[in-house]
């Protein structure tokens, strides 16, 4: 029987040509993202060990104490000696490090979002420092020092000698380039800058003067890490924390999987879809070609085949089938692999570079998978070759199988559907992320439910799009419907799986135009500001800028806003600091009890309706708030205010708050222009802040802007990704019209005869392909549309502003793409039929 | 009885117009070594309003005839003609067209399209040209064929007589200048063959249709008003008004000669 198998392969390579070609991008999509996703841990793995190499110890400060008598030491120079003097050390490396934001030439931040990692650069025995191997120049040794890397130095626009802008959490400082350094920094790799600084200048960036933030220790060999770890720990004191260098990279390689791993998960789901689209076209080749084999089988049963046998030729011939694709998919793969990664980071993901690893379990998995897939979809059609008799190789030509009925098929096609519309109805009456499971389960059993009901929705729907192509085309769109017609099974599976891609595009489209729709709405309607002033980095700005700000000429008002985190008896909240009486010139507070003027002192706060009624307070009430220093205080409650989201849901002033804070820092300022002045206010606001790459400057537009934009980034991505799946969905449409045309042969030679030309011919090909693909998109887009829909609802408590909107104009663009789609998989199959020799298909010569 | 030689110049037609003729037609498969001539000038003309036979052992060249003459394939050297159209001076789209406007077909099998009722598929080729059939020929044809109640049903619904017979009804509902049939009843069992057969005789006296049957069969052979004989890509005999009889013993006499060859 293998060689029978072996022998069926061989014969119908052309048949089974596109269904290899719709295994293959499925598993070269599943290697691809394997062979990604080890590389990219690979590559952090790679980093991580060499910035690790000689850290045996490691030492940081540990959590903000609790108990002041332990906030008096420090890392400090004492504590390195105490260190360095224990038996087993080699030497110690006390590092400051911080987040600078170094300018570039537009006097924006250095590395996007990540930023840029600060150190200091510590000279050696030899004057350099062995964890910064310098390029270029020398080492900074003086406070106008800096040292960069050479991407970092690139993206600044600066050379050797030349001047570097770069802020901390206040104005602009000038250094000068001194030296150009070489990092095995994973962050540095992934896109975030790097600058050294001598130590001295380095602690008065990022922390205290002769403090450091994290010890690094090495040991002598032969000294066991372990053992030296907790010698080092006995002799700090508690807060403080020593983790052996073994420990370190652990966690961090945790962290790593952890980051590779929800990558990996996330593409697979996509491969995943591409995979069981697959099925289909895999499930229709092997039903058409044991349709077409029948009386071949039947012969085989006739001369003693068991139907076991049968079986499993047929299932072999899908294994062996699957083994050739996945293997030719897993060398696609590995392309796609290296493919991924420009395109990841293209949409802000940064990822190290590193070289391919390709693991035997990623070989095995991918090929596993192929396998499995193409044998699972070929069962049922290997029923069907059970079921031939073996006096069906004795029987005429012209018997074709009576169409077997749909009764059971649609039965259960409609209860399924019933079932996942019914779910998906009682998921519109949750409030929350609560029904996402049902939402989950309703969609996949609609889907399921449409894919058995297909054949009979097919009917209708190719009937409609018929009558189109009959007015326009006449009798080639009359032979094309009847063709879409003829076998509903056929055409359902093979409209199904474009229709998966499409249901999927569709939903995730309503989806994020609606949430776009929801949140241009949002912004911040209630800033009556012009601009919202704030860092770029975490640690917020300086209370100087504020000031500088409203003595601006143009500005009307310049009101800064502080937050805190504090704890109350149950749980942790966080606190606006602000002067309460500027507030109303930039912001709308709607007050729902009190006066916000009373909030004043460090006895006086206002809470948000929402934090009111969930701690149960009122005007008048006292809230119990811990500060993080470990002080208390017990404020009273004089107004409170309707829920926004500029505003903590406490508002107090900064007499009560800032005496915690060990910095104090704004996060942001909010700014409202002189009449008609607002124009031009954000490039002055910039001119005057020095260009500091710290401040980010936006008006009500950008906010909106920024929030629609990464929505719009996910989006695309998300087509990108499912792009796939629609790519093999049209390899099924040719699959099939190349199947049918194969099949009809005889009858295109007849049509031939008696007058259909060759343009006709092409023509009924390709309306047959439109017809199928809409049929595949119409169910797809509204299937999607409903999901969307009746997923949307579990928004409406976190996202009230989230508004279904149907997107038309995309939809159109969908529905014309499906056109296109069906035009474009006639192309070779329509082509075929045309140049079928009229004598040979009527099987005359 | 000579061979080529009489028949390389047409006789003058003894009754009625010309519908198709071929004059020096000569159909070559392959070049130098594997070179055939299945047509070797082969000059013929099938008149209006006549039922022709065309026979002969199987290699004979008489499928080759008929496809030529109907514009199927291609014509190595010669004329062939339907009405006044030079065939060879065609593209495909111009021999496409003719095929559906003037030619009429009957095959051995796969005549009908399954997805189509037993009306449509007869209209077929004139909803093709995009024309409207002429309902009382339409109906004329119907009622000849004995279709009348059988117009709804689908190819799978008719038996193999019943099947060949729409197919029939096609071939002649565009009033074509000439109907090609390829061995039409052999799948049939012999009633209904001969019951097709009647048809086709019916409507060359009754409809005044012009037909050319290539057989192997003697009996269907006596049902036409001539019948040519074909032997290695030459006509080598013909017979007027013939019996089953006479063309069975023609066929032997070719055959004895073939042997002693």
């Amino acid at each position: 029987m293998f060689r029978t198998a072996l022998r069926n392969l061989l014969a119908h390579k052309t048949r089974l040509m596109m269904t290899a070609l719709a295994v293959l991008l499925g598993t070269a999509f599943v290697s691809g993202t394997l062979v990604f996703s080890d590389s990219v841990g690979g590559a952090y793995r790679d980093r991580l060990s060499k910035s690790l190499d000689d850290v045996a110890v490691s030492v940081t400060t540990g959590g903000p104490s609790t108990d002041p008598k332990e906030q008096a030491t420090a890392l400090d120079d004492a504590m390195v000696k105490r260190i360095a003097a224990l038996p087993g050390v080699a030497s110690v490396r006390p590092s400051v490090s911080g987040m600078p934001m170094i300018a570039d030439r537009h006097g924006d931040p250095v590395g996007g979002d990540w930023g840029s990692d600060g150190d200091n650069y510590v000279p050696g025995k030899d004057g350099k420092d062995s964890r910064y191997p310098l390029v270029k120049g020398r080492g900074p040794a003086a406070e106008g020092e800096i040292a960069l890397d050479a991407k970092t130095a690139a993206k600044a626009g600066v050379t050797l000698g030349g001047t570097v802008r770069l802020a901390v959490d206040g104005p602009v400082i000038d250094k000068k380039l001194v030296g150009i350094v070489k990092t095995d920094n994973p962050r540095v790799s992934a896109g975030a800058g790097l600058a050294l600084f001598d130590t001295a200048t380095a602690q008065k960036l990022f922390g205290k003067p002769g403090e450091f933030t994290e010890l690094a220790v090495s040991a002598t060999p032969g000294t066991d890490q372990t053992a030296l770890t907790a010698k080092v720990r006995a002799t700090l004191p508690k807060t403080f924390e020593a983790r052996s260098g073994q420990e370190l990279a652990a966690t961090q390689a945790k962290m790593i999987d952890e980051q590779t791993s929800s990558i990996r998960k996330t593409l697979l789901i996509f491969a995943g879809i591409s995979l069981f689209v697959g099925v289909f076209i895999i499930a229709n080749t092997f039903t058409m070609l044991i349709a077409q084999r029948t009386r071949e089988i039947a012969l085989l049963r006739a001369v003693g085949a068991s139907r076991r046998q049968v079986v499993r030729s047929v299932l072999i011939e899908a294994g062996l089938l699957g083994l050739i694709a996945s293997a030719l998919g897993f060398v696609l793969g590995i392309g796609v692999a290296t493919g991924l990664h420009p395109v990841l980071n293209g949409t802000g993901a940064s990822l190290p570079d590193g070289p391919l690893v390709i693991t035997p379990s990623a070989v095995l998995s991918a090929l596993g998978v192929g396998v499995v897939v193409t044998v699972l979809a070929a069962w049922l059609p290997s029923r069907k070759a059970a079921r031939i008799a073996p006096v069906e190789a004795l029987a005429s030509v012209e018997a074709a199988p009576a169409p077997r009925s749909l009764v059971l098929r649609n039965s259960l096609g409609a209860a399924l559907t019933a079932l996942g519309v019914g779910v998906m109805l009682y998921v519109t009456r949750f409030k929350d992320s609560g029904g996402i499971n049902y939402a989950m389960a309703g969609s996949a059993l609609t889907l399921a439910g449409l894919i058995v009901l297909a054949p009979l929705l097919s009917r209708p729907l190719v009937r409609l799009f018929g009558r189109l192509a009959i007015r326009l085309h006449g009798v080639s769109g009359k032979l094309a419907r009847e063709n879409a017609l003829r076998n509903p099974r056929r055409t359902a599976a093979t409209a199904s799986a474009l229709m998966i891609g499409l249901t999927l595009i569709t939903g995730l489209t309503v989806g994020a135009v609606s949430a776009d729709r929801g949140m241009s709405t949002m912004g911040a309607p209630d800033m009556t500001a012009d601009y919202k002033v704030s860092s770029t980095s975490y640690l917020g700005l300086s209370p100087e800028i504020a000031r500088t700000l409203a003595g601006q000429p143009g500005v009307a008002a310049a009101v800064p806003l502080r937050s805190a985190g504090f704890q109350t008896d149950t749980s942790p909240g966080s606190v606006t600091a602000t002067d309460v009486r500027a507030l109303g010139k930039v912001l709308d507070v709607t007050v729902t009890g009190g006066s916000l003027a009373d909030v004043r002192g460090t006895t006086a706060v206002a809470v948000s309706d929402k934090f009111a009624k969930e701690h149960r307070l009122t005007v008048g009430s006292t809230l119990p708030m811990a500060f993080y220093d470990g002080k208390k205080a017990t404020p009273r409650v004089v107004a409170v205010y309707k829920d926004t989201d500029i505003l903590s849901s406490v508002l107090a002033a900064p007499a009560l708050v800032d005496p915690h804070q060990e910095k104090v820092r704004d996060s942001q300022v909010l700014v409202k222009a002189a009449p008609g002045k607002a124009g031009d206010l954000a490039e002055k606001i910039k001119e005057t802040l020095g260009k500091n790459p710290l401040i980010k400057v936006q008006s009500q537009d950008d906010l909106r802007r920024h929030e629609a934009g990464s929505i719009d980034d996910i989006l695309y991505l998300m087509y990108g990704l499912l792009g796939m799946a629609v790519v093999i969905a049209v390899v099924g449409v040719v699959n099939t019209l190349a199947m049918s045309v194969f099949e009809r042969t005889r009858e295109i030679g007849m049509l031939r005869a008696i007058g259909l030309d060759r343009r006709e011919v092409k023509r009924m090909v390709r309306l047959e392909s439109v017809m199928i693909a809409m049929f595949g998109a119409v169910l797809g887009v509204g299937a999607g549309v409903f999901l969307a829909w009746s997923t949307g609802h579990l928004l409406r408590s976190s996202f009230p502003q989230y508004e279904m909107v149907v997107p038309w104009g995309r939809i159109a663009v969908f529905l014309l793409l499906a056109l296109a789609v069906g035009v474009l998989a006639a192309v070779w199959p329509a082509r075929r039929a045309a140049k079928l020799d009229t004598l040979e298909a009527i099987g005359a010569q | 009885m000579s061979h080529t030689a009489a028949y390389a110049v047409p006789r003058s037609p003894a009754g009625g117009a010309v519908a198709a003729r071929a004059t020096g037609l000569s159909k070559v498969y392959g070049q130098g070594e594997t070179r055939v001539a299945a047509l070797d000038s082969v000059s013929v003309e099938f008149r209006r309003a006549e039922f022709t036979a065309i026979m002969g052992p199987s290699g004979s060249g008489k499928s080759t005839l008929m496809h030529c003459m109907a514009g199927l394939d291609s014509i190595s050297s010669g004329s062939a003609r339907i009405g006044d159209v030079e065939l060879g001076s065609l593209g495909d789209r111009q021999l496409t067209r003719l095929r559906r406007d003037r030619v009429g077909f009957v095959f051995q099998a796969f005549n009908l399209l399954p997805t189509l009722s037993a009306l449509e598929n007869i209209t077929l080729p004139l909803d093709i040209a995009g024309r409207q059939a002429d309902p009382e020929w339409l109906q004329r044809i119907v009622t000849t064929l004995g279709l009348s109640g059988r117009l709804a049903h689908r190819p799978s619904q008719l038996s193999g007589g019943q099947q060949q017979r729409v197919a029939v009804a096609r071939a002649l509902t565009a009033k074509p200048e000439i109907v090609f049939a390829d061995e039409p009843t052999g799948n049939l069992d012999s009633r209904s063959g001969a019951e097709l057969l009647g048809f086709l005789r019916e409507s060359v006296q009754a409809l005044r249709q012009t037909i050319v049957m290539v057989t192997h069969d003697p009996v269907a052979a006596s049902y036409a008003d001539r019948v040519v004989f074909l032997a290695d890509g030459r006509i080598v005999d013909e017979i007027h008004a013939p019996t089953a009889d006479a063309v069975l013993d023609r066929m032997k006499a070719f055959d004895a000669k073939g042997r002693t060859n």
